[in-house]
């Protein structure tokens, strides 16, 4: 099995807002995060992956499966964890899971074995056999997920699955996030709007905004090409008139570095190396201003999109080659982190584009 | 008494994670495990105490008063049931509507108020065998509640050594009206629940409708001159306002059953049988359609 899910041109059309435009994009087997803003065409994408809801354009596979007509035998195969609450609170957190097992067609006495196993797997032990009205968020979030896991699907689709969680919480559903692709070798699908919590366990990364694919690479290639440093400087102390900013971000750019505002005086300067702070610090030490802050910004995905708008064009070439690198389950060793560093310093911007 | 397989005990192996390599049955399976666990939450089974109470309390509502029949034609010595078996549906029918009420909701609104609805669908079932599951086990339960009564009703009669013939085809007769009855009540009946999240609306809308329009039938019939001692035949339009009145007219005039009461319901005519068979079934088939429909954006 070598493409877990492939789209080509995915378009959904509702009569008044296109959900999904012309969506291009393959994933690997791995943990696959999908990335975008509310509104952005994840659970769209999700509904249509799912078989449930018909594209208007375009084809797609899952699993090797075809979107349009196999929809009963995808949805055999792939496990689906949704955004929302899904629990009725008088059923145990047992009898649950065995119902959805046998759902998922199941015999019966293999659904109760599945269920326990899975519950033990997600870290559910005596209180499963209470009625989930009492459970915690966390404990709630990780019937879910086991659900979505009894029948031993080879995909899951999580929806926000670290939706409403404490940052403990948070950690513990990307770890065991982590653990589905690589003790029980299912390929993940996980979508959120917060990118920083997907960096550390996903291995591919795809981003769409308003239904269209912004990026897909792999996790390392992502956070590189996007590293930015936050710079703010004082005024000029003796002349009132010197509009410090501009004049450093015209000798940055000069400088041959990418430069935004990001407020009214913090500059953005995109890190092409380890010089960028050389160069930043030497700038600002010539113009005999004083540095305020020279630090390096966390990317966030409303980040990305704002580049977006600079660089459409750029990315429209990003948007044919989404996808089609070979980082599945290895994004994130060493050797592609390399290569991926040395596209990064060639091409600041695309990051991917070979 | 150290046997081996105590020698065993207490050691905890973690296996780790296994692959499920057993039979994946598919969506048939799938469909008929919801049909039975819709059968059973009908009736309770499977759930908390509290929610057996009532289905089992009408189920004896109807089951009892049989044998309360069967006991007084054995002591009085009576020549014949003292009800034919389509007016004991027609008397006790209530129960099955309050039923209906109840325990619609418990199949349909839960379902959708805890969003369980969106784990199904994403499951091999699709939205129309998820449908066809609720209301199988809808219409089993119902026939379930139905039908005993009447079998009951049948025993008893055998038992008083009542001709076996004329009771088997009257028997037929109330099975008919049950499968009827059965039909329209879940059709109807989940139509409304799938509309509503909120189980009490659902209890409310569906009592509500079958209580309302059976009251207003009466009522438009009595107004057009139904209930007098030369009733006139096109009063009898107005049993088309409620379902179970439609039910009662069509079977009484095709069976022939209903006794000899001046306010029987009655349809009027052949062309009043084909009208209430074809609101019966476009009344089934609509519902049925609505609640399709109901499903199809979930």
């Amino acid at each position: 099995m070598s493409t877990v899910i492939k789209t080509d041109g995915l378009t959904k059309r509702f009569p008044r807002v296109t959900a999904l435009d012309r969506l291009t994009v393959e994933v690997q087997p791995g943990v696959v995060g999908l990335v975008g803003a509310n509104g952005a065409g994840k659970s769209t994408l999700i509904k249509i992956l799912l078989g449930l809801s018909p594209a208007t354009e375009g084809t797609g596979q899952v699993l090797g499966l075809d979107i349009a007509t196999q929809g009963a035998e995808i949805r055999e195969r792939v496990g689906y964890m949704p955004e929302h609450d899904c629990l009725p609170p008088d059923v145990s957190a047992t009898e649950f899971v065995v119902h959805m097992a046998r759902m998922s067609g199941l015999p019966a006495a293999a659904a109760r074995e599945r269920t326990a196993d899975t519950l033990r797997h997600v870290g559910l032990y005596e209180e499963r056999y209470r009625p989930m009205g009492g459970y915690s968020t966390g404990m709630k979030q990780r019937v879910k997920l086991a659900q979505a896991l009894v029948h031993d699907p080879q995909l899951v689709l999580l929806d926000e699955p670290t939706n409403g969680l404490d940052p403990v919480g948070r950690d513990e559903m990307l770890g065991l996030i982590r653990r589905v692709h690589t003790d029980f070798g299912i390929s993940v699908l996980v979508t959120t709007h917060l990118l920083g919590e997907l960096e550390r366990t996903c291995d591919h990364l795809v981003v769409i905004d308003g239904g269209k694919l912004l990026r897909s690479s792999s996790t390392a290639s992502f956070t590189q090409a996007t590293q930015l440093l936050a710079v703010e400087v004082t005024d000029h102390p003796t002349d009132r008139a010197f509009d410090s900013e501009t004049v450093l971000r015209e000798r940055l750019t000069a400088a041959g570095l990418r430069v935004r505002a990001d407020g009214s005086r913090i500059l953005l300067v995109e890190l092409a190396g380890d010089d960028t702070y050389d160069t930043v610090r030497d700038t600002v030490d010539d113009l005999g201003l004083g540095l305020i802050r020279l630090e390096q910004r966390r990317h966030r995905v409303a980040e990305i999109f704002s580049t977006r708008l600079d660089e459409n064009d750029e990315n429209d070439e990003n948007d044919q080659h989404g996808g089609n690198d070979e980082h599945g389950e290895h994004g994130g060793t060493g050797e592609e982190h390399e290569e991926h560093e040395q596209q990064a310093a060639a091409v600041p911007a695309g990051g991917e584009q070979a | 008494m150290t046997t081996p397989a105590q020698s065993h005990r207490g050691v905890i192996h973690d296996i780790g994670y296994r692959p499920y390599t057993g039979p994946r049955l598919g969506r048939r399976y799938a469909t008929r495990s919801l049909y039975v666990q819709g059968l059973r939450a009908a009736f309770g089974l499977g759930r908390s105490g509290k929610s057996k109470v009532l289905p089992f309390l009408l189920f004896g509502g109807l089951v009892l008063p049989t044998m309360a029949i069967i006991a007084i034609v054995a002591f009085a010595g009576l020549k014949q049931m003292p009800m034919d078996y389509t007016e004991y549906l027609s008397y006790f029918g209530v129960l099955a509507q309050i039923f209906l009420a109840a325990q619609a909701p418990v199949l349909m609104s839960r379902d959708l108020r805890h969003h369980v609805v969106p784990l199904y669908f994403s499951r091999p079932a699709s939205r129309g065998d998820y449908v066809a599951a609720k209301f199988a086990s809808m219409f089993s339960a119902l026939m379930i509640l139905l039908t005993l009564p009447l079998l009951v009703l049948f025993l008893g009669a055998m038992l008083n050594s009542f001709p076996f013939g004329e009771n088997l085809a009257h028997l037929c007769y109330g099975l008919v009206a049950a499968v009827l009855y059965a039909l329209l009540y879940s059709a109807l009946g989940l139509a409304i629940a799938a509309a509503t999240p909120r189980r009490g609306f659902g209890v409310a809308a569906i009592m509500g409708g079958l209580m309302i329009t059976s009251g207003l039938a009466q009522i438009v019939r009595g107004l057009t001159g139904g209930f007098s001692s030369v009733p006139s035949e096109s009063s009898h339009w107005a049993e088309l306002i409620s379902p179970t009145r439609t039910i009662e007219g069509l079977v009484n005039k095709v069976f022939g059953t209903g006794g000899d009461n001046f306010d029987k319901m009655l349809a009027p005519g052949t062309t009043g049988v084909l009208v209430y068979a074809a609101v019966i079934v476009l009344l089934t088939a609509g519902s049925y359609a609505l609640t399709l429909r109901r499903y199809r954006n979930v």
